[in-house]
């Protein structure tokens, strides 16, 4: 049952082959053997998950079946869940117990999905190897040593280990697609906009994007129909059309223009990894589209550009975590001025340390127009850049990440060099589009990921291509062997 | 102040909007609620949670800008003003920086010398209120009340044009006038729906650049902005004239000792790192929204003002005391309007007696217990000589104790007037008659005399006699 996909599980569960409950306690039963070798999860809700599957058992006998009724799901530690810790990877959330659900979660739990979990994460999202979680990394499943990447990390693992089929994650600057490539799973970053951030425990708001982690583009677009849709709460998200994503999926690559972005290939991508790549981009030419080269001259600023904007926002954003209303707080302080010294010294790691401090020194008087101002200048030279490819091509297809998974611990000391594993990403996060990386191949045994990238809303074109190229191909199908 | 000192003010006025519920949430505004009852997820900044903007903010600040001219920002932006406190719940406050909603107006005030006097207004700008921390009752600790976290509260910024406390207050007071006019806000200084920061500074007359100026912290009524600035100004020219220097700081004012004392200098002051609000859209304001609400607009104090003079025929001082506060004005209008007697009458009644009665029972002129009408129903038993003026004040006193209308208190004490000429000529006889002293001396050109016997004959008839007819047969029997 484990190694179906969520859209066979559907098939499954609607032709009765088996009950949600059936496959809601195989998939815990996998989650209790192997939860302690990835430490993927957080928080198990074995207990709300049963009586979840129980429900939606019955509400498939009444006639009364949602469109993801019975189907199992974990949820990124950083959407706000009723009832259940959310810790967003950070010891200054460990005693947090949302009072709400977030929208994405509300959305999949009306829609019948069944809560497996919480998913552990890089602290705060702010991470590329799920290390700087307070509970833990996160190790991939295909090597044990190996980084899953992240800040997604737990669910990439979770859901490449197979011990779910689908997983939420966030984006900020490549979180759900870095480590959907590094584990061989597929993440979809929507446009910003398209799914609503409330109850998504903010990072960088101009960038954070709730999307999902599955082993399938027809997975991808089951959920994204559920979650995308404007929100009233949210008011970054957008009005504007939700398309039938599953029936898009047909639509065949013949024809589709699609953009090789010239400054992808440059030194920094692994020599195997760009093999993989390119055969994948020969696969969809010989399916009938044409590939052609662009220019995206400003895209090398991305990686700078992203650790002004994002450090700002969050340094504003993890301002209220100060012990005063919710989470940890320190014992005994002597006045107001401990009370937030120590507070949040012993809640926050040191990465979230690094960029609070890095995103308040932006925004300081003095430094505010040389950092921060111009970095929001280049992030609007980089969308232009991405528009203007857009008026000629469809999609643009390239790397996800510079190399496959590295060794958990290998980049640690070395800030710069993690962030530039982002160096693919990050422009779809700055320009708000919409990006999906989809198995590829592999390298010395490991995943490698291909990424689509579209303009704003073309959800559906980037989904159709990538399952367009998993009907070429099954390097989706393939899992690692220790979890089979 | 001497004429050496000249002394420079800008004010900076936050006002709460009336709205039902807060700027970024559906909690609700009123007052007075259980600590904690009327704050929401939102309010509390709990992880997660977004703002969304009550529409009706953005009218109201539509509405005021419009009210003094200024103009409406066809794109404002929200910003965040990062600080830590613990009753500012997200560790910042959304509020407008670079681009504010209202930008540009203007009004005028009365300046020392009764000439009238434009005053600048540098912008207005919508934020959110912070909450309240309490001190008292919790021992060592603080307690944090969020029920005002998140009301909305539009900042006006006037222009440094402002020389005197006086023209201060009269600045304050008509910016008060306009958001009560408006609707737009109660205008409660007691429940803090309006008060105000000074910015004050002092230069020697003639000098060309400003002094250092010193910021003075909420100031919640008329009276302290006064007085507040008042010894501000003296604090900092006897520091200058000592061989002193002002620094720029902030201070605070304390009622109890009346004095302004520091609170923090301009080295301690916060560097708020103000970054545009990325969870906020841009506010956009189009050409028909603004049409729409100037649609809405009522007359304005000026305009009412105005019009009180050339329609009223009101004497000019009574015309702006009226206007000030637009429940009064509409009040004085049905009175004058129901009432067979001069307007300017009715704004003597309505100015003295009524508002020396509602400020001894410190009620608005909403709670008055006279209504309109009824104030208008008694104004006519003057005018048609029913009751003299004297006696009108005892009947307005019974009418505000609640023992019925000016007629019903007339019959039922007594008080017509007596205007039957030979019933008053009887009692001025007996009154001639049980003075003949007085008489002779009259009659002998002692004629200041006159006033003793018009005394006699209204204590004779308990003040009811026509006064007017006492005084012509009075002169016709001793002449």
């Amino acid at each position: 049952m484990h190694q179906r996909t969520l859209g066979a599980l559907a098939t499954g569960l609607a032709g009765g082959e088996f009950s949600s409950r059936e496959l809601t306690e195989a998939l815990l039963g996998r989650i209790e053997r192997h939860g302690d070798t990835l430490n993927a999860f957080v928080t198990v809700t074995a207990d709300a998950a049963i009586a979840q599957a129980d429900r939606a058992d019955k509400a498939r006998a009444s006639g009364d079946a949602g469109p993801l009724n019975g189907l199992p799901i974990v949820h990124k530690d950083l959407f706000c869940t009723k009832g259940v810790r959310t810790t967003c990877g950070s010891n200054i959330l460990g005693n947090f117990v949302s009072p709400y659900d977030a929208s994405v979660v509300e959305r999949l739990a009306n829609a019948g999905a069944v809560m497996l979990g919480k998913t552990n994460m890089d602290e705060f999202a702010m991470g590329s190897s799920n290390e700087t979680s307070f509970y833990g990394p996160v190790t991939n499943p295909w090597n044990a040593k190996l980084s899953p990447g992240g800040s997604s990390g737990g669910s990439a693992a979770a859901v490449a280990a197979r011990l779910v089929p689908a997983a939420t994650g966030t984006d900020t600057g490549g979180s759900i697609r870095q480590p959907a490539a590094l584990t061989g799973t597929v993440g979809l970053k929507p446009t910003y906009g398209r799914v609503s951030r409330y109850g998504m425990v903010a990072f960088a708001s101009s960038l954070d994007q709730a999307g999902v982690i599955t082993r399938s583009a027809e997975d991808a677009a089951m959920l994204l129909g559920v979650m995308a849709g404007l929100d009233p709460r949210d008011s970054t998200s957008v009005d504007h059309r939700v398309p039938d994503y599953v029936a898009g999926l047909s639509k065949p690559v013949k024809g589709l223009k699609i953009g090789i972005v010239r400054q992808h290939f440059d030194e920094g991508l692994d020599a195997q990894c760009a093999e993989r790549v390119k055969a994948s981009l020969s696969a969809l030419e010989d399916a009938g589209a044409s590939l052609v080269e662009v220019d995206l001259p400003n895209i090398g600023l991305s990686v700078p550009t992203y650790y002004v904007v994002a450090p700002a926002e969050c340094s504003s954003n993890l301002s209220r975590f100060d012990g005063v209303r919710f989470g940890h707080r320190t014992d005994d302080p002597e006045d107001l001025l401990d009370l937030y010294c120590r507070t949040r010294g012993e809640g926050f790691g040191a990465e979230v340390k690094r960029r609070i401090m890095t995103g308040t020194y932006v925004l300081s008087a003095g430094y505010y127009d040389a950092y921060y101002l111009k970095a929001q200048k280049v992030r609007q030279l980089i969308s232009r850049d991405f528009k203007n490819v857009f008026e000629s091509v469809d999609v643009i297809a390239g790397p996800t990440a510079p190399t496959t998974a590295f060794a958990i611990g290998e980049k640690t000391d070395d800030p710069i060099t993690m962030y530039l594993n982002d160096i693919y990403t990050i422009g779809a996060n700055l320009a708000g589009l919409p990006g999906i990386s989809v198995p590829c191949g592999f390298a010395d045994g490991l995943p490698v990921g291909l990424q689509l990238v579209g303009p704003h809303f073309a959800e559906e074109t980037i989904l159709s291509c990538a399952h367009q190229y998993q009907q070429l191909t099954d390097w989706h199908a393939k899992g690692p062997e220790d979890f089979a | 102040m001497s004429g050496k000192w000249e002394v420079v003010i800008g004010l900076e006025i936050h006002t709460q909007l009336a709205t039902k519920s807060k700027i970024f949430s559906g909690a609700s505004t009123a007052y007075g609620a259980d600590p904690n009852t009327q704050a929401c997820l939102v309010d509390l900044g709990y992880p997660g949670v977004l703002p969304v903007l009550n529409a009706e903010v953005v009218r109201m600040a539509a509405k005021f800008g419009l009210a003094v001219k200024a103009k409406i920002a066809p794109r404002s932006i929200f910003a965040r003003k990062n600080y830590f406190y613990p009753d500012l719940p997200k560790g910042y406050q959304i509020s407008q920086y670079e681009l504010p909603i209202v930008e540009g107006g203007e009004l005028f005030i009365r300046d020392d010398d009764g000439n009238e006097k434009r005053i600048g207004i540098t912008r207005a700008h919508l934020e959110e209120d912070a909450g309240k921390s309490v001190h008292e009752g919790f021992g060592k600790s603080t307690g944090i009340d969020l029920n005002r976290a998140g009301t909305p509260l539009l900042e006006i910024v006037s222009e440094p044009d402002m020389r005197s406390a006086k023209e201060a207050v009269a600045y304050m007071r008509k910016i008060h006038s306009i958001v009560r006019y408006l609707e737009i806000s109660d205008g409660n200084m007691q429940e803090g729906s309006f008060r105000c920061d000074a910015n004050v500074s002092v230069r020697r007359r003639g000098q060309e650049e400003l002094g250092t100026r010193a910021e003075l912290k909420n100031l919640n009524s008329f009276r302290f902005v006064e007085k507040a600035i008042n010894f501000e100004i003296e604090r900092q020219v006897e520091l200058i004239e000592d061989g002193g220097e002002v620094v720029q700081e902030t201070r605070l004012y304390d009622s109890d000792k009346d004095e302004t004392r520091s609170m923090r200098s301009k080295e301690e002051a916060n560097d708020y790192r103000y970054f545009p609000d990325p969870d906020l859209l841009p506010v956009e304001i189009d050409k028909s929204f603004i049409e729409a609400v100037r649609q809405t607009l009522p007359e304005l104090p000026d305009a009412k003002q105005e019009r009180f003079i050339s329609q009223y025929g009101l004497k000019p001082a009574d015309a702006e005391i009226l206007t000030m506060n637009r429940a009064l004005a509409d009040f004085f209008e049905q009175v004058a309007g129901a009432a067979d007697t001069q307007a300017q009458v009715a704004a003597n009644w309505v100015i003295g007696d009524l508002s020396a009665l509602l400020n001894k029972e410190s009620v608005e002129i909403q709670q008055s217990r006279i209504e309109a009408d009824a104030l208008a129903g008694l104004l006519n038993r003057i005018a048609d000589n029913t009751i003299s003026g004297k006696i009108a004040k005892e009947v307005f006193e019974a009418m505000w104790l609640g023992e019925g209308s000016a007629d019903e208190i007339i019959e039922a004490k007594g008080l017509r007037q007596i205007t039957d000429t030979s019933a008053i000529e009887g009692i001025v006889d007996a009154v001639i008659a049980a003075n003949p002293g007085q008489a002779a001396e009259y009659r002998a050109g002692k004629y200041k005399l006159h006033g003793f016997f018009v005394g006699q004959v209204m204590k004779e008839t308990g003040g009811k006699a026509n006064p007017g007819r006492v005084n012509q047969i009075i002169k016709d029997k001793l002449g």
